[in-house]
């Protein structure tokens, strides 16, 4: 810290006003994650694997190295500047349980890529809502998140609401899984499906749990 | 000035550097404690802020010590300061809250009882209703601060990292504030029993600003304390961040805040005469602990969050603090004193002589005092305060406020206004009416204080006290401060 007046106090400012933006613009690319996923997940199920397709894969791909350069860089920051010495813990977490997000988001399309399950257009509906559920509940956590950062009070108001939402995703997840385990398909199809069902599913699950730290930082963030 | 002087200022300066080391922690403590604010930074706006308070505004809170115990042999200042000094070290070694103020006090008593002087009840009496008081305030005036800071900030909404941008600075200044007070009200507990007994004369910086005695005395005296920040109160800073409550870094804040503007409140003269002047109650001003000041900020938080957080063993510990520190420090000082007297031999106190003489009755008559209560005591002389009190107590039935008056007018102190003194003081501190009154008793010689002032006030307007009013307390307080230079002036040493 340094107390030495306007030219200093201007950089810690502007230092302080970058670091905001980069935090900002890191939620900003989980929601896009997010919004990528869903469109992917909509071209493969009605073409499969394609050029559009490869080409949002690469794109999330994208996202999720500069997110990971952003996070890396508040981080330093942080430290290096021994910013929110009683929250950086916090912090830091959530950054990383949000980049996790990323991640999986990532990872999905990647396995979605290689596997390339092959699913029955009666399931399509169930796979669509379930992602646009998820895909929902993520962006309540992010909202959320930036709540943490500037206005604690309304937390709690988009935590509600995620909790919703997994909810919602559980009852959609265990609706699809079950049809897909009473249909004619071979058992070896039917885990295949499942197995995407439950990885959509956990975006959700993992949400809810970013939602359930956020809620033990927001007492600590109290004044 | 001698090396005598300077050694005997020394347990002073051993108390100021105890009070820099351990209440440095109370102003920047949480603030360094969470990693918020640097140790370099804070030991250098808190050394500074400590100076420009003690320097500035220290006069207030050293009055209300020198009417509990005007101390008048250097030897016996430098054992008040020096058994308030082993008790802070003692009681901090033994883990205990300790305040310097209680401390000093406690040793200020302990000289009133080994020169046999009366101790003033008015001034103990008001000194120990603030000790009480100073935490109570202190925990209130947290709960609104608090209360407040939420209020804003909730409505702010304000980036967490724009939030920690800002606290930091918030940090700084309140620190800043805080040392300032820190100077300005506790510069009176190392440095005060040394004021009547200054070796410094003043000092004219420029031809508008002087430096006065006691002033140099503070400034030596802050500097002791900047020193005791710098050397020893990081460690003190580190625990203390932690010990007393989890705070963040705003309730920290509001901490330091409240812990402030107390010992602001029971320092600054400045609010004192707007207050007199606006016909207002005023705030005594008094040495308070700053330990005590910032335990009752953060018990006041702990019991609007609910009480769950306080540690109520920490109340208990203040009590036994407030009953120990001053008895421990009286018997020090007075343990102290005989040694110095009897075998060092030093003069730890001026032999005084009182004497109910035909002016003083006549005098006290004037005064409401009726010569019958004391007829007779008419004449006779006493060594001491204490045993012109013992024979008024026992012997009449004069009023506690009767037996006062009696005191003070019967001390002999014996004046003389010479022309080397009229020509060689800076009489800045008087205006020209005064002066020139003055002026005109030059060759006079008097036995009593109240001579002198009663020449003068013959003599100008400007030198007779108003009628006791509200509005007119603040003109009576600076005459009785002009007073009480002149004495110290004039006064013919025996």
């Amino acid at each position: 810290m340094r107390i030495s007046l306007s030219p200093k106090k201007i950089t810690l400012f502007n230092k302080t006003r970058i670091l905001e933006r980069q935090i900002d613009e890191f939620f900003d690319k989980v929601a896009e994650a997010g919004l990528v996923f869903s469109r992917a997940l909509k071209m493969y199920l009605a073409v499969g694997v394609c050029d559009e397709f490869d080409a949002l894969l690469n794109q999330e791909s994208d996202i999720e190295g500069k997110a990971d350069t952003l996070r890396r860089n508040i981080e330093m920051e942080l430290y290096a500047q021994t910013l929110i010495p009683d929250l950086r813990g916090d912090v830091l977490r959530l950054l990383e349980d949000m980049d996790k997000l990323i991640n999986m988001y990532e990872g999905n399309l990647h396995r979605i890529s290689i596997q390339q399950p092959d699913v029955p257009e009666q399931f399509h509906a169930g796979y669509l809502e379930l992602t646009g559920t998820t895909v929902t509940c993520v962006e309540l956590v992010v909202m959320a998140a930036r709540s943490f950062f500037r206005d604690i009070n309304s937390v709690r108001d988009h935590n509600a609401k995620v909790i919703f939402h997994e909810t919602e995703a559980d009852k959609l997840s265990s609706k699809l899984q079950r049809a897909i385990f009473t249909s004619d398909l071979s058992l070896e199809r039917k885990m295949h499906l499942r197995y995407f069902v439950e990885r959509i599913d956990d975006l959700a699950n993992a949400a809810e749990d970013v939602a359930d730290t956020l809620a033990i930082y927001a007492i600590k963030r109290r004044v | 000035m001698d090396l005598t002087v300077l050694i005997l200022l020394g347990s002073g300066l051993f108390l100021g550097w105890s009070l820099g080391a351990n209440d440095a922690a109370n102003v920047f403590g949480t603030a360094v404690g969470t990693r918020m604010v640097s140790f370099s930074t804070a030991a250098v706006v808190c050394g500074v802020f400590v100076i420009l308070g003690a320097v500035i505004s220290g006069a207030g809170a050293a009055n209300t010590l020198g009417k509990l115990g005007s101390i008048d042999a250097i030897a016996g200042s430098f054992m008040a300061a020096l058994a308030a000094a082993v008790t802070v070290y003692g009681m901090t070694r033994s883990g205990l809250p300790v305040s310097t103020s209680q401390a000093i006090v406690g040793a200020i008593i302990g000289w009133n009882l080994f020169s046999d002087a009366v101790t003033d009840t008015l001034a103990l009496t008001k000194i120990l209703f603030t000790w009480m008081v100073s935490p109570i305030l202190a925990g209130l005036i947290a709960v609104l601060l608090f209360k407040l800071t939420e209020w804003v900030l909730n409505r702010a909404h304000l980036h967490l990292l724009r939030l920690d941008a800002y606290t930091r600075f918030a940090l700084i200044g309140a620190g800043a504030f805080g040392a300032y007070s820190l100077g300005a009200n506790n510069i009176a507990n190392v440095m005060g029993v040394f004021v009547p007994v200054s070796p410094f004369t003043d000092f004219a910086l420029t031809e508008q600003y002087t430096l006065t005695s006691v002033q140099q005395l503070f400034l030596l005296g802050s500097i002791a304390i900047a020193i005791g920040v710098f050397t020893y109160s990081k460690r003190v800073m580190l625990t203390v961040g932690s010990e007393l409550m989890p705070m963040s870094p705003i309730t920290a804040w509001v901490v330091v805040v409240a812990h402030s503007i107390v010992l602001f409140l029971f320092a600054s003269q400045g609010l004192e005469h707007t207050l007199a002047e606006a016909g207002l109650p005023t705030i005594p001003l008094v040495p308070v602990s700053s330990s005590q000041a910032v335990i009752g900020a953060v018990i006041g938080l702990g019991l609007l969050k609910g009480g769950r957080n306080v540690r109520w063993s920490v109340l208990v510990q203040i009590g036994t603090g407030w009953v120990v520190t001053p008895f421990l420090a009286a018997a020090l000082c007075f343990v102290g004193l005989f040694f110095l007297q009897n075998v060092f031999d030093q003069q730890v106190y001026k032999s005084l002589r009182f004497e109910l003489t035909p002016q003083v009755v006549l005098r006290m008559s004037a005064q409401g005092v009726p010569q019958v209560a004391y007829a007779d005591l008419i004449g006779r002389s006493y060594e001491s305060s204490g045993a012109l009190l013992d024979d008024l107590t026992r012997h009449t039935l004069l009023t506690g406020k009767q037996v006062r008056i009696a005191i003070d007018q019967a001390k002999i102190q014996p004046l003389e206004i010479t022309r080397f003194k009229l020509s060689s003081t800076n009489f800045s501190r008087l205006n020209e009416a005064q002066r020139i009154a003055l002026q005109l008793l030059e060759g006079q010689q008097y036995q009593y204080a109240w001579e002198l002032t009663d020449a003068l006030s013959a003599l100008s307007p400007q030198w007779t006290p108003r009628p006791a009013a509200a509005v007119n307390r603040s003109f009576n307080k600076r005459l009785e401060e002009d007073f009480a230079y002149l004495v110290k002036t004039f006064e013919v040493s025996r």
